[in-house]
């Protein structure tokens, strides 16, 4: 019997592991979900599964200050990402496409916020505000300066890493089948880049949204809601906050989901040749 | 005007001349016309300057110096956009993110035509791609990118059509269909078609006229049959096939007009070359002779050539191929020329190695080329 179980792995090794990996990566997504659903008035400062409810879903917004928290972080999250995947790609561009004096130089540069620790570009940039005399005035805007700057790295590599392996004759071959600099622009080399344009843009709302080191330490009296998280834990978590923490679960989920498919539908060929 | 509608004519480069930043000179003061409407090859090895033209030509390459004239329009500083030309890529270059009939109507749309949808029906039926319309390009195979990417280019109805290297990428079998097609296309829609090459059996099949370059020059130009039976260099007479080249001296001429030889003596024996297949000045000159022109008997038995032979050959090694066999033979004065023959039955066997053989050839079949010139050149390794 052992010996057939064993047989039986050995035979299914590779996905048992993968199931086990996966199942190891998505188990605090599913303690998270679950505990969307307790009931947790009897024992604040447990966190446990006491009784289920629908009281945190259709409440999401009881804990004080944790909804206006959560405002800051998506604003912040959007602006920063708008911002720094627009500049992100034209710089990707322009390293990627010319060669220019400082160009080694640039993509180290760019590529240093990366591999800094965010305690050590966190306490930078406080310093330099104090020093700028922007010290009292910490709060929204030295928030999104600084994820704007650590998101422009992130884009930058997503993005060039795409338009490195877009062959450079297919906007040739535009320029030779009468389309203009624009027109090539927006028919060939847009479209085949967005992807990787997409693929930053998440990437760089997900890194603003969970930053917690950097915005605390440039945040003055503003709480963006990994703050507010981090402040609550302290006390006790209200079991809200498992509901805003299912709720960005299934959004990227059904945005990785959703993107998926529509590739698989493009290679399938659309139906009309027109 | 439509870009279509140009003056169609000739291509004309004038003193084309393509200089690196790095300082290569790709291309060196080339002077040439395509006649309208020809199948016209520029055949050559890797950088010897061929594509390079060819991106000039479709302005994909900036001119150094030079000019690029269509019949009375000049192209040369044009972009690319603006030109009456159109490219087949080496690597087809198709829009990946858009369908066949997508890829085929991307130029007709630049050009402000609204629905090519006629258009592109005509070209798909051409390149027998009716069936992929709606395909996306990685779902075809090599052979149907490949007539895609000319599809894409045909329907524009270009004064020039620039191809290179258009069957590089295509297994052998498929090239050699695809050569057929090119060439049936061509004839179909009287277009000046620019071919590059570096395989001159591709270039020989199907060009008008061929242009052998080599570091950036045109070494010759003209007719497939005039190149190959007449090459004006040492690097011609290698690329195109293979030659044997034996040291001479030119000891006299005689007859005049058409009829004018030139008498060249080597090792001794006196071989009669015409005065148009002479190409050079010096005393000392390479005798040339296609292996398949070489004749060879035991010794003792009568040549089928007219004038001397040249006795006490040797058979050193023998390859029968079927349809042929290859003799390689030592000289007396100890070079090894090749000798290819037809199987026809007629010698009811091989010759064995080792045998004493008599080696002639007809006259009008030999050529002269510069001492001057290395006697190896253009010779490619088989791959």
């Amino acid at each position: 019997m052992i010996v057939r179980l064993g047989n039986w792995i050995g035979k299914h090794l590779m996905l048992t592991l993968g199931i086990m990996v996966l199942i190891y990566m998505y188990i605090p997504n599913m303690i998270v979900a679950l505990m969307s659903f307790n009931d947790s008035s009897e024992s604040r400062n447990l966190y446990q599964f006491q009784s289920f409810t629908w009281d945190n879903w259709l409440n999401p917004c009881a804990p004080q200050g944790m909804c206006e928290a959560l405002e800051v972080s998506i604003s912040i999250g959007l602006l920063s990402t708008l911002v720094a995947t627009t500049i992100g790609t034209l710089a990707a561009f322009a390293l990627v496409r010319h060669r220019f004096e400082g160009r080694a130089t640039m993509n180290l540069m760019l590529f240093l916020p990366m591999a800094t620790p965010e305690i050590v570009m966190g306490s930078s940039l406080l310093a330099l505000f104090v020093a700028a005399g922007f010290g009292g005035q910490l709060g929204f805007w030295t928030i999104l300066i600084a994820h704007i700057m650590f998101n422009i790295s992130f884009v930058v590599v997503t993005v060039r890493s795409r338009l490195a392996g877009l062959d450079s004759n297919l906007e040739k071959a535009a320029s030779d089948l009468y389309a203009n600099e624009w027109q090539t622009f927006w028919r060939v080399t847009f479209p085949l880049v967005f992807p990787g344009i997409l693929s930053a843009a998440l990437l760089a709302f997900s890194l603003s949204f969970d930053d917690f080191i950097i915005t605390n330490l440039n945040s003055g009296t503003t709480v963006t809601f990994p703050m507010f998280v981090w402040g609550a834990a302290q006390r006790a978590i209200p079991m809200q906050v498992n509901v805003i923490g299912t709720l960005m679960f299934v959004i990227a989920l059904t945005v990785v989901i959703s993107g998926e498919v529509m590739s698989r539908r493009r290679a399938k060929g659309k139906a009309a040749a027109f | 005007m439509s870009l279509a509608d140009g003056v169609r004519g000739d291509l004309k480069l004038t003193g084309l001349h393509k200089r690196y930043p790095n300082g290569f000179v790709a291309v060196q003061s080339l002077d040439l016309v395509i006649p309208q409407g020809s199948f016209f090859a520029l055949l050559g090895p890797s950088g010897c300057g061929k594509t390079t033209t060819l991106r000039m030509v479709a302005g994909l390459e900036d001119v150094t110096k030079g000019s690029i004239h269509i019949g009375d329009q000049e192209i040369t500083h044009a972009k690319p956009y603006k030109r009456p030309v159109n490219t087949v890529f080496q690597n087809y270059a198709l829009f990946p993110h858009l369908t066949i009939a997508e890829n085929v109507s991307f130029g007709p749309k630049r050009r402000g035509i609204k629905d090519p949808k006629d258009s592109v029906k005509e070209i798909l039926a051409l390149t027998e791609l009716t069936e992929q319309a709606s395909k996306k390009p990685t779902q075809l195979s090599g052979g149907q990118q490949q007539r895609v990417a000319l599809a894409r280019a045909l329907i524009n109805r270009p004064d020039v059509l620039l191809l290179d290297e258009p069957l590089g990428a295509l297994d052998l079998k498929l090239r050699r269909a695809m050569q057929v097609e090119l060439k049936r296309i061509q004839e179909e829609v009287g277009l000046t078609f620019v071919h590059v090459t570096h395989d001159q059996e591709e270039a020989m099949t199907m060009a008008d006229t061929v242009a052998v370059m080599n570091e950036g020059r045109i070494e010759q130009l003209g007719a497939p049959y005039e190149l190959y039976t007449n090459p004006h260099t040492t690097f011609v007479a290698n690329f195109l096939g293979r030659t044997n080249l034996i040291k001479g001296t030119v000891v006299g001429r005689e007859g005049s007009g058409a009829d004018e030889v030139v008498k060249v003596d080597m090792y001794g024996t006196v071989a009669s070359i015409k005065a148009s297949r002479v190409h050079t000045d010096a005393k000392e000159g390479w005798i040339g002779i296609r292996p398949e022109k070489v004749l060879i008997q035991p010794e003792g038995t009568s040549i089928d050539a007219p004038g001397a032979s040249l006795p006490g050959a040797v058979v050193t090694d023998v390859s029968y191929i079927g349809v042929s066999t290859d003799y390689t033979i030592r000289m007396p004065w100890g070079q090894e020329i090749t000798c290819f023959e037809q199987n026809t039955g007629r010698r009811g066997g091989l010759i064995p190695v080792g045998t004493k053989v008599d080696v002639s050839w007809r006259p009008e079949f030999a050529f002269l080329l510069d001492s001057a010139q290395d006697a190896e050149a253009g010779i490619v390794e088989e791959d």
